[in-house]
């Protein structure tokens, strides 16, 4: 195989990877957005909230301490236990949970009916709370996350791809982070997991049908309330999963947040309603972002991974406003 | 038409009363009602009488349209209706089927109707009302797996129907079902309504402006003028009561009256009463 088109399906199979997480963390977007009409400004500090939380609970850190202390006048800081990873991953969830109740009870409750832009600028706000709160409960330090996911480049692919070359001795085989080879899976794990819930289980189908008619949904009595707290619970397991695999990936810190700017394009690319059009955005993304990077990057000073995934999903929002499977708006006369 | 004997038990009754919406808007001005077990009540009036408030005073659904009851009782087997959020509504028996359909129209019919039974419990339970809703309405059987908005009035009116009849009701609370279908079609929609109240028991409250379709079918049925009952009885007097005639089954000679004439009419059902 000639020695470009090796480096290109590498390149390709990065940019699946990348694309597997961003269509993750879009999920999570799509999910509020169908069933609430919210565009959550907060997803992104949602993932960090989880990843602190999460790594707070790991090293048995007492939350609000800096306040307690300042308030009583103590010096606590720990409660002197380390707590496995899977057993605090359960409780950062049961945390995440509570956040959704709390979002649904003291916020959106009071906004029913109201303006989406209203809304929008609610989980604005919502936003800057949570990471206030993040920082007053846990501290504003960067803080490493390890929960035991594999680090490094994966010899055994590098090993048993080293054929594909046919004797090229410049390749060594396809170089694959083990922490990115992880993290496809359980986010494709995950994204397949969502699917099957939004498709076949009984709330699923109310969410969804929520979304399509608030009214109706009320009255066959489905729980709006409750359907909104389910919504931003799975907003937020989706959160701590993207919130685990950067936190790994790169500690965590104020710019976790971020990785929601990473899901916007996803969104605009495959349709702000659309749970095939998260997935299937998030692999052109995360693939056409590599690939320009890789071939076209090089003639014009690189960094193109920072607006490509933007220029193009500005190309789609203009021929297809609905994004590429945005549910069309059903008009029958 | 129907000389039953008159059901005995009142299953639901309104007492009397106001809504208003937005906190200003004074909507129902009073309205009593009184629905016996097992039979088909219409609830009949020109547009903006104020028939889908008083369902929806009833379903607990006018919260969520900034509606408010201020006055007045709605009782349901003696249990009080007004505050009661509308899961717990359906949960006991009463699901209204709204104006206009409202199907979810991404959703298949299948899982439409399958969304009837978000408050029913047991797999089998819920197949076997599947089937039910299928012998009623084979149509939807045949189109289980289309997309619902992309399915004709008549069969979103079947859809509707067909999901609350899934909630396994008591009542169901029918609001304008001849809306935009053919007459053939509306016959149809109102044969089956007919042949659930009789084969499940249901009892139905049905709003319409089609007067005559609605008394040709209803046992009993009450008449909404701007927010108030001006009429009532059973629908064979109704039927053949000469001002319903003139006003609401449009059997005067010398057409439709003006409004000033609809106003002596007011005048002259006062002095009636
Ligand atoms: N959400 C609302 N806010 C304010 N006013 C409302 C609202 N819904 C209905 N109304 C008003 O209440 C009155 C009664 O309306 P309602 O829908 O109950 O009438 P209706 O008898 O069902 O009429 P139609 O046959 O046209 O459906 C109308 O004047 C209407 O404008
Ligand atoms: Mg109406």
């Amino acid at each position: 195989m000639p020695e470009s088109l090796l480096y290109g399906t590498e390149v390709v199979l990065n940019g699946l990877m990348a694309g597997v997480l961003y269509a993750l963390v879009a999920l999570g977007f799509v999910l509020i957005y169908k069933a609430s009409g919210i565009f959550n400004y907060a997803q992104g500090v949602l993932s960090l909230f989880a990843a602190m939380t999460l790594v707070g609970i790991m090293n048995g850190q007492i939350p609000f301490a800096h306040l307690i202390n300042a308030a009583l006048g103590t010096e606590i800081h720990h409660f002197g236990w380390h707590i496995n990873a899977l057993v605090a991953i359960l409780l950062t969830m049961v945390v995440m949970v509570g956040v959704a109740w709390c979002v649904q009870r003291f916020v959106f409750r009071h906004l029913i009916g109201q303006e989406p832009i209203i809304l929008f600028m609610a989980t604005i706000g919502l936003a800057y709370f949570l990471e206030g709160l993040g920082d007053i409960m846990w501290g504003s330090d960067i803080k490493k996350l390890d929960v035991g996911l594999p680090q490094g480049g994966s010899l055994w692919i590098e090993e048993n791809t080293q054929w594909l070359g046919f004797g090229n001795e410049n390749f060594y085989g396809f170089f694959l982070d083990r922490l990115d080879l992880i993290a496809t899976v359980i986010a494709a794990l995950l994204v397949i997991a969502l699917v099957a819930v939004s498709q076949y289980t009984k709330h699923g189908r109310a969410m969804r049908a929520v979304a399509d008619d608030h009214q109706a949904a009320l009255s066959v009595g489905i729980s709006l309330n409750f359907i909104w707290v389910f919504v931003w619970s799975i907003a937020g397991f989706v959160a701590l999963v993207a919130g685990i695999i950067w936190g790994a990936k790169s500690g965590v810190q104020f710019s976790l947040s971020l990785i929601a700017l990473k899901a916007l394009p996803v969104l605009m690319l495959g349709g702000f309603t659309s749970i095939p059009g998260a997935i299937i955005g998030g692999l052109i993304i995360g693939v056409g972002e590599k690939l320009f990077e890789f071939t076209v990057g090089p003639l014009v000073g690189g960094a193109t991974e920072n607006w490509f995934a933007y220029v193009l999903a500005l190309i789609f929002l203009v021929f297809r406003p609905q994004g590429l499977m945005g549910e069309k708006i059903i008009e029958r006369v | 038409m129907l000389q039953v004997a008159q059901p005995q038990e009142t299953l639901l009754e309104v007492n009397n009363i106001e809504v208003i919406y937005n906190h200003v808007i004074l909507v129902l001005k009073g309205v009593s009602l009184s629905v016996p077990k097992g039979g088909i009540t219409a609830l009949l009036g020109g547009n903006g009488a104020g028939k889908t408030t008083t369902l929806k005073a009833i379903s607990g659904l006018l919260k969520s349209e900034r509606g408010e009851v201020t006055k007045g009782t709605i009782t349901y087997q003696g249990k009080n209706l007004i505050g009661a959020d509308p899961a717990g509504i359906v949960r006991s028996g009463v699901i209204q089927v709204m104006e206009g359909r409202h199907c979810f129209e991404h959703l298949t019919v299948e899982e439409n109707l399958l969304t009837g039974a978000y408050t029913q419990a047991g797999a089998k339970q819920i197949a076997d009302d599947l089937e039910m809703v299928y012998n009623y309405f084979p149509r939807l059987k045949e189109r289980r797996r289309s997309q619902a908005g992309y399915t004709s009035g008549g069969e979103q009116q079947m859809v509707a129907i067909g999901r609350a009849l899934m909630s396994r009701p008591e009542m169901i609370l029918l609001d304008e079902p001849s809306m935009g279908l053919a007459p053939q079609l509306v016959e149809q929609i109102f044969e089956i309504v007919k042949s659930v109240n009789e084969n499940e028991g249901v009892t139905f409250l049905l709003a319409e402006q089609n007067t005559s379709v609605a008394l040709r079918y209803a046992h009993s049925g009450y008449i909404l003028e701007s927010g108030r009952v001006v009429m009532d009885g059973l629908a064979a007097d109704l039927r053949e009561n000469p001002d319903v005639k003139e006003f609401y089954l449009g059997m005067s000679d010398d057409g439709r009256k003006s409004f000033r004439d609809v106003r002596s009419y007011r005048r002259r059902k006062r002095w009636l009463a």
